[in-house]
């Protein structure tokens, strides 16, 4: 039971965590004309944040936690 | 290699593929034998998600906004994150009340409603018509395009042109008539297509594999890598609005609404609720579908950004539509293969969504507004009994027809106004409407059929006046005053500022303005009055779907009904044969009373009620079992009564389930002690058995020497004395042996008096020497002492200490050889506590014996050819004492080269833990 809820409550900070990075504000701070390995800063960044958060999910439905 | 005959051959190949697999798909379906059983091909079947708006139009919104062509897929992945939460309810709800649709799942929350079923229909179908419409235009372009290879020629639809020479009628002719074969072959009560998630699992791979392809066409065989591609953004400073998340003049607000509205859309598109809630096979694929899905999205994204970079640096200033650069970039390097293969892509993500979409649509158009209103004009209540499945597959296949001319027509009409994701917006921002009916249906019980039907109509409305028609009037099918001076003249009702509201893009401009109204007037309208009979039911049953552990919900029905009557109607629907199999497969599992009893209970009234719903819908079914049943109305209070009953028992259940458990657990306790008791009493039976033994030995040299004396009055003086001694020797043997054997049984059993104190080693040691001086003085042997001063103390019974000690000096002494034997005692200081070796000269012992001595009752070496001097319990009881002081004790030796008992004791500050055990 507390391996579901643990679970659970992951995803839902996968989330939120989601909802956050790939808002405004955090979205203008990298709205700006700049590169990061010659890619153009928005693009790594919202790539990035959308790889983190499935990783984050992933990580959240797969592990089982001990 | 690209004239039509190829173009058209490879497609028709390549949808006869699809359905070969769909048609595999079913049949294994059929043998038990599921082949979309598997997480991944659900991930993959949900990718139907990914239409030609995502394969040709992002580039082209690419190209318009930026990076703004990705927010449509940021949602989704933040929903399938809650996925657990709510795709999970939804499934449950769907598989407990046999529903297949969004209308049907609307229509059965709010008390199985006729009208809200219809207007959901009707909001699904005139949203979608859109989306249908942008399948169309990209196909029909590209086919186009393809048509005019190797010269890139725009495709140019005048609104003149006649149906008979459109390319894009055929195409909606064939893809209808690829639906109709799909979908529709034959009838199951749930609604469900294995054969179709196989094809469009298959598809998903199929346009992903050659977006990729292209991508990496474009950015390693016509640009040096991402790097270089995004180079000329630096050197070409109009390109340089693609790097940016929001163009000029436009706030976050686009952005943000964006993501709420694809959110809304993933979950109530009627494809995506077909295949991930009505298809979904087992709920535990929910996991992985939970990041595999998102990666797909990701996936497919990558190469958007440098193929629209790609092509506008390629078709500068051609006029080249930016919608077609995925195959117009390939096209212009007469790579043929690789624009055939994006082509079948595109046409995959047409198929693909086209397929399910009508097919989810179709089942709706059928079981929520052709039944309905066959059932009010009674026209199947009263016919005679025959078998209707013929009529509910006629119905759906001449919806699906419908429904792709009206996308044509839509096509027709408004397509070439709007790039190919402008049109996609309008669609997601009609079914977003379903959202606070869903929601609010799966998460609140106050929500009502006159909110609802509030709510959806003032939505719909909104959304049309907002979306809709500026569509028309932007295609010139309207006036265009509408759009700039508003409705009438009216200044404040022009849709796209309506009430003076500015500074939105359009579809967050209708996003707000129809979810306030929506909102605004289903929970306004809920709030009026409470919940009736029929609402708060079906409430409870969506609301606590999730806690009953997927269980069918309280039996809410009570009246009289025929068993043959129900399976008659089921019979007509269904066929007879599928009722038949139903009808008894229910008997067998609720026992077979079903089956021969002529009055229907109220659950296998609820059963029938469930097999219509898959086949035409709740509100549909519950109308015709009513036909065949005399049900007596149920009150509210009754109703109340029951769900409170159902919920008293669900907490009943699960603290019977928790007493449960806890009884196995102390069953399982109890046994472990059962087992350990047998074990104890084994072990007192063996020493009894072997004290028996060991007590015989001496018993019997003493009754043997007394019985000599007895019987030998003339014995000499001499004899009688060394008799006598033996008897005197025996006795204290036996004595020992009795003491010792208490001594043990007492340790063993816990019940031993230890007085603990901190214990200076090296005192204990010289009193047991000097102790056991006169037996080594015997044996002529000598003892060596190395015991170093102001040692740590030790925490033990002196007196058990002493008697280790004793009984291991002794054990030395007994051993040597006599003149020759040296004993060595030796204590050292460990890093957590003292160690004492006791080393002797004799013959000590072999390596197999090593643990064989402390066993009780064992005497290793000279047993065979002497008499045993000991015990046997000597060195058992002292392993005892010093494990129960925290320390070990132990042998080495080597045959020949004397032996060396050690054993060890903590420090007394090392083990506070001990003084507890020692009181």
């Amino acid at each position: 039971m507390h391996r579901r809820i643990l679970a659970g409550d992951r995803l839902v900070a996968a989330f939120l965590v989601g909802c956050v990075l790939f808002n405004y504000p955090l979205l203008s701070v990298f709205d700006r004309d700049a590169e990061v390995f010659e890619i153009p800063l928005i693009f790594a960044y919202v790539f990035a944040a959308w790889a983190a958060v499935i990783a984050l999910t992933a990580w959240a439905v797969e592990r089982r936690v001990k | 290699m690209l004239e039509a005959p190829v173009v058209v051959a490879v497609s028709l190949c390549y949808l006869g593929l699809l359905f070969a697999v769909a048609w595999w798909g079913d049949r294994r379906a059929d043998q038990g034998k599921s082949i979309i059983a598997n997480p991944t091909i659900y991930a993959l079947s949900m990718a139907v998600y990914c239409t030609t708006w995502t394969f040709y139009g992002s580039v082209g919104r690419a190209v318009a906004s930026g990076i703004g062509f990705l927010p449509v897929y940021l949602g989704p992945t933040l929903v399938m994150a809650l996925g657990w939460f709510v795709l999970l309810k939804m499934i449950r709800i769907v598989k407990a009340n046999r529903i297949t649709s969004i209308a049907d799942f609307i229509s059965s929350r709010y008390g199985k409603s006729h009208l809200l079923g219809g207007l959901v229909t009707i909001i699904a179908v005139v949203g979608i018509i859109p989306y249908i419409a942008l399948q169309l235009k990209a196909v029909s372009s590209t086919v186009s395009l393809l048509l005019s290879y190797p010269e890139i020629v725009m495709p140019n639809h005048s609104a003149t042109m006649s149906v008979a020479a459109d390319l894009s009628f055929y195409i909606a002719l064939i893809l209808a008539a690829f639906t109709i074969v799909f979908g529709t072959r034959h009838l199951d009560a749930t609604e469900r297509h294995e054969g179709m998630v196989a094809a469009i699992a298959l598809e998903s791979s199929v346009k992903l594999v050659s977006f990729l392809a292209v991508g990496v066409f474009v950015t390693y065989g016509l640009y040096d890598g991402f790097g270089d591609i995004f180079e000329h953004l630096q050197t070409h400073p109009e390109l340089r609005k693609l790097a940016t998340a929001i163009p000029s003049g436009q706030g976050y607000t686009g952005w943000f609404s964006l993501i709420v509205l694809s959110a809304m859309a993933f979950l109530f598109l009627p494809r995506q609720f077909q295949v991930a809630v009505v298809e979904n096979v087992n709920e535990a694929h929910l996991k992985r579908a939970a990041w595999l899905f998102p990666l797909y999205l990701l996936l497919i994204n990558i190469f958007v950004l440098p193929i629209a970079v790609g092509g506008l640096l390629h078709f500068s200033g051609q006029g080249v539509d930016a919608d077609t650069f995925v195959l117009t970039l390939p096209m212009s390097q007469r790579h043929e293969g690789l624009v055939l293969l994006v082509f079948i892509g595109g046409l995959s993500a047409a198929a693909g969504m086209v397929i399910v979409e009508t097919i989810a649509l179709s089942t709706m158009v059928c079981n929520d507004l052709v039944m309905p209103l066959m059932l009010r004009h009674n026209r199947l209540a009263h016919e005679e009994s025959q078998d209707l499945s013929g009529l509910l597959l006629g119905i759906r296949r001449g919806a699906i027809v419908v429904i792709l001319l009206l996308g044509y027509l839509y096509f027709r009409l408004a397509g070439e106004a709007y790039a190919l994701v402008a049109i996609g917006l309008i669609s997601f921002s009609a079914v977003a409407q379903f959202a606070p009916a869903m929601l609010g249906g799966m998460y609140w019980r106050g929500g009502t059929r006159g909110g609802a039907l509030a709510g959806l109509s003032a939505g719909f409305l909104v959304w049309a006046y907002t979306l809709l028609l500026p569509s028309f009037a932007k295609s010139g099918w309207l006036p265009a005053d509408f759009l700039t001076q508003g409705l009438l003249g009216f200044d404040l009702l022009r849709p796209q500022q309506l009430f003076g509201l500015s500074g939105f893009d359009q579809i967050s401009h209708c996003l707000f303005w129809s979810f306030l109204a929506n909102i605004g007037a289903y929970v306004g309208v809920s709030l009026l009055r409470p919940p009736m009979v029929a609402e708060a039911t079906q409430a409870a049953v969506f609301v606590d779907a999730l806690k009953d552990g997927g269980q069918l919900g309280p039996v809410l029905w009570r009246g009289r009904a025929k068993v043959s009557d129900l399976q008659e109607l089921v019979g007509r629907f269904l066929g007879p044969t599928r009722a038949q199999a139903a009808f008894s497969a229910f008997a067998r599992r609720h026992g077979s009373a079903n089956g021969v009893t002529l009055e229907a209970d109220a659950q296998l009234v609820q059963f029938a009620e469930a097999l219509l719903a898959g086949a035409i819908g709740s509100a549909s079914a519950r109308v015709m079992v009513a036909s065949v049943a005399k049900e007596e109305p149920l009150s509210i209070d009754e109703v109340m009564h029951i769900l409170d009953e159902a919920s008293q028992l669900r907490t009943h259940s699960r603290e019977l389930e928790r007493k449960s458990s806890e009884l196995t657990a102390a069953t399982l306790e109890l046994q472990a002690a059962n087992e350990r008791l047998q074990e104890l009493d084994r072990v007192k039976d063996d020493i009894m058995s072997s004290v028996t033994h060991e007590l015989r030995t001496p018993l019997t040299s003493i009754r043997a020497f007394s019985e000599l004396l007895r019987d030998d009055p003339k014995m000499h003086l001499a004899d009688r004395e060394r008799f006598l001694g033996l008897i005197v020797s025996e006795t204290e043997r036996l004595t020992r042996l009795i003491n010792q054997t208490l001594d043990l049984a007492k340790i063993e059993s816990g019940r031993a008096d230890w007085n603990g104190c901190e214990l200076d080693l090296k005192a204990v040691i010289e009193q047991s020497v000097a102790a056991t001086s006169q037996i080594f003085r015997e044996k002529e042997a000598q003892v060596e002492l190395d015991l170093p001063d102001n040692l740590p103390l030790i925490l033990a019974d002196r007196d058990r200490l002493i008697q280790v000690m004793l009984n291991l000096l002794s054990n030395a002494a007994k051993f040597l050889s006599p003149a020759t034997g040296r004993v060595h005692v030796i204590l050292r200081t460990l890093s957590d506590g003292l160690e004492v070796s006791v080393r002797d000269n004799g013959p000590g012992i072999r390596p197999e014996d090593h643990e064989l001595i402390f066993e009780k009752f064992r005497q290793v070496g000279d047993t065979m050819t002497a008499k045993p001097s000991g015990t046997g319990l000597g060195l058992p009881i002292s392993r005892r004492i010093v494990e129960h002081f925290g320390g070990k004790l132990w042998v080495e030796s080597v045959p020949g080269a004397g032996a060396t008992f050690r054993f060890t004791l903590p420090f007394a500050d090392a083990q506070p833990h001990l003084e507890a055990a020692v009181e």
